[in-house]
């Protein structure tokens, strides 16, 4: 979102006079949770993609030999929550542009913010849950 | 675009089409993310489960898609830095044009040894060693 679109979604909220931060707050979350995954994410896909052979080499004991690691556990953990989080505040933010009926935007919301919740929960749980020796 | 409005940032020109590119390219990062946490899931099912899956990322189609991926992604990281100088920084608006192709030229000079190193296992099974 853009300091216009900001500043629109200020003049929206004093003119509900709601006097929320919350459209302040996801805006400088963009920022901050961007800076971030710019690191946490280009550094994921040039070890996946482009290093020792790329995805290639990718397979179950790939994933134990790295998920063996806390620092590789904490890396994904922190990934997932900030790009699970960044992007469904960047389609919360489409939905509130493009979806012009009320009931539409209202479902549409309900349905991001229901499966995202669903696949930051997922993710979290294979984290903490990963067993090497199953199978 | 003869008539596009003077003056604004994101009407019109790079400005816009730069915006325009970052709602695409987030969009379509952030579905796959829904998928990818998903099929990465399947490591609690059975090493098997998971090797069938992983095994169509390697495919010469899905490699080539993955190759379209990254370079969502790094032109969605590096805008949003643009993005953010835009916001932060006094002398952004002025120069946001000039770090758009700066954007751009980064995404290249990154993209072509990417695209090499990310291809090469395929390239190579389809048309033989090249070395």
């Amino acid at each position: 979102m853009s300091v216009a679109d900001r500043s629109f979604a200020l003049s929206q909220n004093s003119r509900n006079r709601q006097r929320s931060n919350f459209e302040l707050y996801a805006w400088l979350f963009m920022r901050v949770s961007g800076i971030v995954l710019v690191f946490l994410v280009l550094g994921h896909l040039f070890i996946m993609n482009i290093l020792d052979g790329g995805v290639q080499r990718i397979n179950f004991a790939f994933v134990a030999g790295r998920w063996a690691s806390p620092f590789w556990q904490i890396w994904d953990l922190a990934m997932l929550w900030l790009a699970m989080l960044h992007g469904t505040n960047g389609l919360r933010t489409i939905i509130n542009d493009y979806a012009e009926r009320d009931q539409t935007r209202f479902w549409l919301k309900m349905l991001l913010y229901v499966s995202s919740a669903f696949i930051i929960l997922l993710g979290t749980l294979v984290i903490f849950t990963f067993d090497p020796t199953i199978g | 675009m003869a008539t596009a409005p003077v003056g604004t940032l994101y009407r019109g020109g790079q400005g816009m089409w730069s915006w325009v590119a970052q709602r695409i390219t987030g969009i379509s990062v952030f579905f796959f993310l829904y998928v990818h946490v998903l099929d990465t899931a399947l490591v609690r099912v059975s090493p098997e489960a998971y090797d069938l899956v992983i095994a169509t990322y390697k495919t010469p189609i899905v490699n080539l898609l993955e190759v379209g991926l990254v370079g969502a992604v790094l032109y969605h990281a590096l805008n949003g830095l643009r993005v953010i100088a835009v916001d932060f920084w006094s002398r952004g608006p002025r120069f946001q044009k000039q770090m758009l192709w700066g954007v751009v030229g980064v995404w290249v000079v990154v993209m072509i040894p990417g695209t090499y190193y990310m291809l090469r296992h395929t390239v190579e099974a389809l048309f033989g060693a090249t070395s």
